[in-house]
């Protein structure tokens, strides 16, 4: 398991990295500099990024994280301390495990797990919640485009589906394509 | 009486004030509160103490509140905003040197001509003119867009808008990483002072009335125990009372500026809460009467249309798609209703309506209420373009010109 600790604290992160070690967890890199960090996270391609959750440059990493796609990986942070709801209610509200306590080593390889397990759990939720929502906008589009069709050509419905799958097999393109374009157009030229 | 242990979590910026002031001034003692402030450095990690039940109740940046409730990004926690702490506040500040070339250094100008000269040394400008934000999802971000976007200037492809945490926002401004950034008290101010920074607007000026800072709950905390919620707001709505008492100004400052609490100069710090605005190094203090808004007008209010009117900035930087149910979560997130059951008892001002045309009023106004007296002031964008929250598709229509 590659780990990344992304911590502005050197001396924290040596101690973390210790933790890691005695419990066999030895491909570990430290990032204490945030410059350039996006880039040298994404070449490291780390199977989990272990940060701290008080670190004042989180707002930053979040937005370098939100930007990449590439740079999508599972996220766990690490406190100085917490009772038991915390660290539940932590777990629910997000793709990051929680570490508490300085990095018990029987505890933290079946953390870093869980948190590689929630973040891939989380990202194919995601996923396919972007298919459904992109395939809403496309059959609202089609929608659109044949009641154009209807009423600009006088054709009925069958036939106004028929000429868009005839086009978009015509040029190579997805029928959701060439309905958007026919929409697209019709509000650019408006009534002309 | 045993007091209700509470805590909210906070960012070391003067509109953190009034949780502040209502631990300080013993209005939560009042209400049988025990209330505790949480201080962090990053809004990432003030947002995830609430969602992790470290902070009960947590000072946010309204649009991260409704981007958490939406579940952008990350799983999705309904959080309730049952009072807004503050109105505006912010500004912009440039590098000097890029200043000099928009605006009359030391004074404010006509923002509109500022971003007119701006767009055209963006389009000169060798590499990509770089601001910064204090968050993805601030009214910072929306703000500054707003603003560019309405003098010509196109957000994502003009400029580069990056993530600056608050309190490194003039370290960045120094080190040359931005060449602007759109932020809160103290940190322009603490720019302006090292002179590494020059204020070229408030934000008061791109829109007079923007809603800002919030309170922001667990809705299920929130509902689990109304009357400690109600009290709460009662004390806010007191530490606001005391926010613009003038006699109080110098030793409100004194106790902003503590170690614990924002750590700054109680200088810088008294020019915000006064107004008082020193927009450039060596420059003498500028009054702008209506920098921030902690309490008159019912600035706490938590109107629905705010709400609606931040979620349709967020669809216009690409944020968050069409979706009809999405805007209607949005707007669920602003609740006039808790405030209303709070404050009642106090005999304060209460509007009637919960949504109002932002941006609609030119002269003060009297509206509608269910108890008291209200006057709004004048709300208008810089732009003149007002918002109605029922006619989203029209006004998002309306802002892709360019």
């Amino acid at each position: 398991m590659r780990i990344a600790i992304v911590d502005e604290s050197a001396a924290r992160a040596a101690v973390i990295e210790e933790g890691l070690h005695d419990a066999g967890l030895s491909d570990v890199t430290i990032f204490v500099e945030r410059r350039g960090i996006a880039a040298r996270l994404e070449a490291l391609s780390p199977d989990v990024v272990l940060i701290n959750l008080a670190n004042p440059h989180r707002d930053e990493l979040e937005e370098l994280f939100a930007l990449s796609r590439a740079m999508a990986r599972p996220v766990a942070m690490f406190v100085d301390q917490s009772d038991t709801a915390g660290i539940e209610a932590a777990v629910d509200a997000g793709v990051s495990a929680y570490v508490v306590d300085g990095l018990k080593k029987e505890r933290i390889r079946p953390i870093l797990e869980l948190a590689i397990r929630r973040f891939r759990a989380y990202s194919r939720l995601r996923t396919e919640l972007d298919e459904a929502r992109s395939a809403l906008a496309e059959r609202k589009a089609i929608d659109q485009a044949k009641a154009l069709l209807m009423k600009k050509r006088g054709i009925d419905e069958p036939a106004a589906y028929a000429a868009l799958r005839k086009a978009a097999m015509d040029s190579g393109r997805r029928i959701g394509d060439v309905a958007d374009a026919i929409v697209t157009a019709d509000r650019l030229m408006g009534d002309l | 009486m045993t007091h209700t242990p509470f805590r909210i979590g906070f960012l070391p910026l003067v509109d953190a004030a009034l949780p502040i002031l209502a631990r300080e001034f013993g209005f939560a003692e009042d209400e049988g509160i025990d209330l505790s402030l949480v201080r962090d450095l990053s809004w990432a990690t003030v947002n995830d103490r609430l969602l992790y039940g470290h902070s009960d109740a947590a000072h946010l940046l309204a649009p991260l509140a409704i981007a958490t409730t939406l579940g952008l990004g990350r799983p999705a926690t309904p959080l309730s905003v049952p009072f807004v702490l503050g109105l505006n506040g912010n500004a912009i500040t440039l590098r000097p040197d890029l200043a000099a070339q928009v605006t009359r250094v030391g004074a404010p100008g006509d923002v509109a001509a500022i971003g007119a000269r701006l767009a055209t040394v963006a389009q000169g400008a060798e590499r990509r003119l770089r601001f910064g934000v204090v968050h993805r999802y601030s009214s910072h971000n929306y703000m500054l867009r707003y603003w560019l976007i309405g003098c010509g200037i196109d957000p994502d492809r003009d400029v580069e808008i990056v993530t600056v945490a608050p309190p490194f926002a003039a370290d960045a401004l120094a080190a040359g990483e931005i060449d602007g950034i759109c932020v809160g008290e103290p940190w322009n101010s603490v720019a302006v002072d090292r002179g590494v920074g020059v204020i070229v607007a408030v934000t008061s000026q791109i829109w007079l009335r923007g809603v800002e800072k919030v309170l922001a709950m667990r809705t299920a905390r929130m509902e689990e125990d109304p009357d400690l919620t109600h009290r709460l707001l009662r004390a806010l709505y007191r530490a606001g009372v005391a926010f613009v008492d003038r006699e109080r100004r110098e030793e409100i400052a004194e106790i902003l500026a503590r170690p614990d609490y924002l750590d700054g100069s109680a200088t810088l710090i008294g020019h915000a809460i006064s107004d008082r605005i020193v927009f450039a190094q060596g420059h003498a203090p500028v009054d702008v009467p209506d920098f921030m808004f902690q309490h008159r007008e019912a600035a706490n209010f938590p109107w629905v249309s705010q709400a609606a009117w931040l979620y349709a900035q967020m669809r216009v930087a690409g944020h968050v798609q069409e979706d009809a149910d999405d805007y209607f979560t949005a707007q669920r997130v602003f609740r006039p209703d808790v405030y209303r059951a709070a404050l009642r008892p106090l005999g304060v001002p209460l509007p009637g309506a919960s949504s109002k045309l932002e941006g609609g009023i030119v002269d003060a106004l009297g509206v509608g209420t269910t108890q008291g007296r209200l006057i709004l002031g004048a709300d208008r964008f810089f732009d003149a373009r007002s918002f109605d929250p029922s006619e989203l598709d029209a006004y998002l229509a309306g802002t892709r010109s360019l």
